[in-house]
């Protein structure tokens, strides 16, 4: 980033080194062990709606019953779309790599509020504890989106679910304005807006509707709860209430919360895509603002939730246009990140695996959004395995991809060490296929009527469901092998260096691991991001490595 | 809000900021940012008021003449308006350092929410005796049929979410209060009574839309 850096010593300890002890971990403020606290804490709520999806598969491998009573089916299934949705895809990336890596790419020393930034994780501990909670008393049996009357009258435990996820939401909003302030005022000097890093652009995108969506969603949710426990009537039709403002409420939040899924993804994959093709990004700025068209026209297409609902077919049609504007903006990043690729000098590792998985799915999901969104057509598909395949494909297939793809490129960043990257092609290539075997199968048989939420099926769904549970098995093996060689590679890897891909990323201009204090001088920007244009002879090759870290 | 605890009188400099004039930037946007969710927050219930009162008009205007006292609507806004006032004038003079002067504004400021929640207070037994009350324990004779007991839930959930709000906000202005007194403020730190100061605001300006709804219209 800048050739002064290169002469700067690093003699300050790294930051896992810095200070020993759980103490020191407890009461952090340094963005980076923060973010490091968020990869344990969502990986491991991961770990557990990974658990869920299993025991749903398990259950679904034959027609009739096969390990648990229906009961149990409808909380499995609504105790694995709360994890998963509540407790890791919203928090994940941004709460790690977005903690870690947000500050080192603007050249600041932490965040904003790195006090604000822990309390963040004590909310989210405290919001997983009262749901972990709720789920050991028995979990609730709404499905994630709680929709009334049924939520509002269920005999199962609800309120603490209700409450986690409310709690949780608080630390997403204090994530969210933490990004947006020290994107605002934290970036160092010569780091202007159009050299900013996408993966700032994208997280920047992801906050604003953080803090502009999540509030609403913690009223539905109190609300839900409210009359849950006091019947005070507000969505019950008995005393006046209409259970379809729960559903737009709702869906004011979560249409735009896919998109706080999916932007992070889409932060990650434009810095890999840069890493691997060696290319400058095509399109630079129409990747950068088309984050922030996403995130705007993600605020006016919660309808198409509701086509089947009981809305007038005027809003219905609206809502659904309004839908596909959604996927023109994807197809612009779509389409420059494969411009990127063409001709670019491709390193095929496993990040750059992801990437394609990635792409793929993102266009494929994409693609069966759009299709969703006309209107004529959902009526069949809504609440069937179509749409489960649907969101699957963009979560598991776009939204993990990306983080996969993450967690590959910036390990040797974040621990300093290399993992083997034949366990990691192998394990991308289970991944993805197990990923297609998985829900591949569920469109079809979404297509063919299979509805959603059904712990039995008629026999002939029964080929296809096999399949699908095959494939879920092969994901889950794919899953615990990452996890094997990344724990392996923190004692076992070789000493990655600061720069082992060679990337142009900002945040590669420190030591790997990067030193407690970010940059012992701010650094100086002084050209964009991801620059791998040549540069005429004479010119500073930018960057060079920056030296080792001094520790030991 | 933020750094809003930290205790000198000269604004220590966070080590991650590189000048004072950032952290203080930082400092107010963060608090702008949180005000706008806070807003959003209560945007939920009032688009819940708007479909309910579009759903049943008559009874909710019937609701609102029979059910609920002018007097102490009126009243309260005064109180509130009076108290955004003081706190202005309270960080108007930390500012030039007349710090025990600025305590007494603020703590003018906190008796003024004292009043507003009397009222409140005074409000609320009067709805219980009524049975005014929200869903299942409406039993208020005069104002019958579809939606009466909404205009009541509605009542006390926007009520009670910014009475808590207030709650908040007097705690802030306590701990100012004190701060000021101890002349901790001046002409160069002056960051966290003006974020309290927003804050207060903020909450003033949540009642001056629930005033209209819920005790004009
Ligand atoms: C190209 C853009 C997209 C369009 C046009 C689109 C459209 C739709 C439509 C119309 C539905 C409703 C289907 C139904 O219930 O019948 C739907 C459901 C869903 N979509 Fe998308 N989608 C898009 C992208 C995404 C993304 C990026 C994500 C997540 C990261 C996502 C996650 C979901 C989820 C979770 C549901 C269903 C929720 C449920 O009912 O449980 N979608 N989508
Ligand atoms: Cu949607």
């Amino acid at each position: 980033m800048n050739p002064s850096a290169n002469s700067v010593v690093y003699n300050t300890p790294n930051y896992l080194d810095a200070e020993g002890g759980v103490r020191s971990w407890l009461f952090t403020r340094d963005h980076k062990r923060i973010g490091v606290m968020y990869l344990v804490l969502t990986t491991s709520a991961f770990a557990l709606g990974g658990l869920f999806a299993m025991l749903i598969r398990i259950e679904l491998l034959t027609p009739g019953p096969t390990i648990m009573s229906a009961m149990t089916y409808n909380r499995m299934f609504t105790l694995h779309g709360v994890v998963m949705i509540f407790l890791f895809m919203v928090p994940a990336i941004p709460g790690i790599f977005g903690n870690f890596f947000l500050p080192l790419m603007l050249g600041a020393q932490d965040v904003a509020f790195p006090r604000l930034n822990l309390l963040s994780v004590y909310l989210y501990l405290v919001g997983a504890t009262i749901a972990v909670w709720g789920m050991i008393q028995g979990g609730a049996d709404t499905g994630w989106t709680f929709y009334a009357p049924y939520s509002t009258t269920t005999t199962t435990k609800v309120v603490p679910i209700l409450l986690g996820a409310f709690v949780i939401g608080f630390s997403s909003i204090v994530t969210g304005i933490n990004f947006i302030v020290t994107t605002h005022t934290m970036r160092g000097p010569g780091l202007t807006w159009d050299r900013m890093p996408l993966f700032v652009w994208s997280i920047y995108a992801t906050s604003i509707i953080q803090v502009l969506a999540t509030p609403v969603l913690g009223m539905v949710l109190l609300l839900v709860a409210i009359e849950h426990s006091f019947g005070f009537g507000i969505f019950d039709p008995a005393r006046g209430g209409d259970p379809i403002l729960l559903q737009h409420l709702f869906w004011f939040y979560s249409h735009p919360a896919v998109y706080i899924m999916v932007l992070p993804a889409m932060a990650v994959i434009s810095e890999v895509v840069c890493a691997f093709a060696r290319k400058n990004m095509f399109g630079y700025k129409a990747v950068a603002y088309s984050s922030l068209g996403i995130a705007f026209v993600g605020f006016f297409t919660w309808g198409h939730h509701l086509f089947t609902s009981g809305q007038s077919a005027f809003d219905a049609g609206i809502f659904g246009v309004l839908s596909m504007f959604v996927g023109i903006f994807t197809a612009i990043k779509v389409f420059n990140w494969t411009a990127t690729l063409y001709k670019g000098a491709i390193k095929f590792t496993a990040p750059f695996a992801y990437v394609c998985g990635f792409l793929f799915f993102l266009v494929f999901g994409g693609m069966t959004g759009v299709a969703l969104a006309t209107v004529s057509l959902d009526v069949h598909w809504q609440d069937t395995y179509f749409v489960v395949a649907h969101f699957h494909f963009i979560m598991v297939g776009g939204t993990i991809m990306a983080f996969l793809a993450g967690i590959h490129y910036w390990w040797p960043k974040m621990f300093g060490r290399m993992y083997s990257e034949g366990w990691a092609l192998v394990a991308a290539c289970t991944i993805i296929f197990g990923f297609n075997a998985t829900f591949i199968p569920q469109f079809l048989l979404g297509n063919m009527g299979m509805p959603r939420r059904y712990y039995s099926y008629p026999a002939q769904f029964w080929p296809l469901n096999v399949a699908s549970t095959a494939g879920a098995s092969l994901l889950g093996f794919g899953f615990l092998l990452v996890l094997v060689y990344l724990l392996l590679s923190l004692k076992y890897g070789r000493v990655a260096g600061a720069n082992p891909w060679g990337s142009r990323g900002f945040e590669w201009n420190t030591p790997s691991p990067p030193s407690a204090l970010n940059f012992p001088v701010p650094p100086v920007f002084t050209h964009g991001p991801h620059d791998y244009q040549d540069r005429g002879p004479g010119e500073e090759p930018s960057p060079t490595p920056p030296p080792e870290a001094q520790h030991a | 809000m933020p750094e809003a605890t930290t205790p000198a009188i000269e604004p220590p400099l966070a080590h991650h900021f590189v000048s004072m004039r950032q952290q203080t930037e930082a400092a107010r946007l963060g608090m702008w940012l949180f005000l706008v969710s806070e807003v959003l927050l209560f945007t939920g219930l009032f688009t819940a008021y708007a479909v309910y009162r579009f759903l049943y008009p008559t009874v909710f205007e019937e609701a609102s003449r029979k059910g609920v006292e002018l007097w102490a609507g009126t009243t309260n806004t005064f109180v509130l308006i009076t108290s955004s006032l003081t706190v202005a004038l309270g960080y108007h003079f930390a500012k030039e350092g007349r710090g025990k002067l600025a305590a007494a504004l603020l703590a003018v400021s906190l008796a003024l929410g004292f009043v507003f929640l009397g009222i409140k207070a005074i409000e609320y037994t009067n709805h219980f005796h009524e049975g005014q009350l929200p869903g299942k324990f409406y039993h208020f004779a005069e104002v019958q049929g579809p939606g009466a007991s909404m205009f009541f839930t509605l009542y006390f959930i926007m009520t009670g979410l910014h009475g808590a709000h207030v709650v908040v906000g007097m705690t802030v202005l306590a701990i100012m209060a004190v701060r000021a007194w101890r002349e901790e403020f001046g002409p160069v730190h002056f960051a966290p009574i003006e974020l309290a100061g927003l804050y207060w605001h903020l909450v003033d300006l949540i009642w001056i839309f629930l005033y209209p709804l819920l005790y004009l219209i």
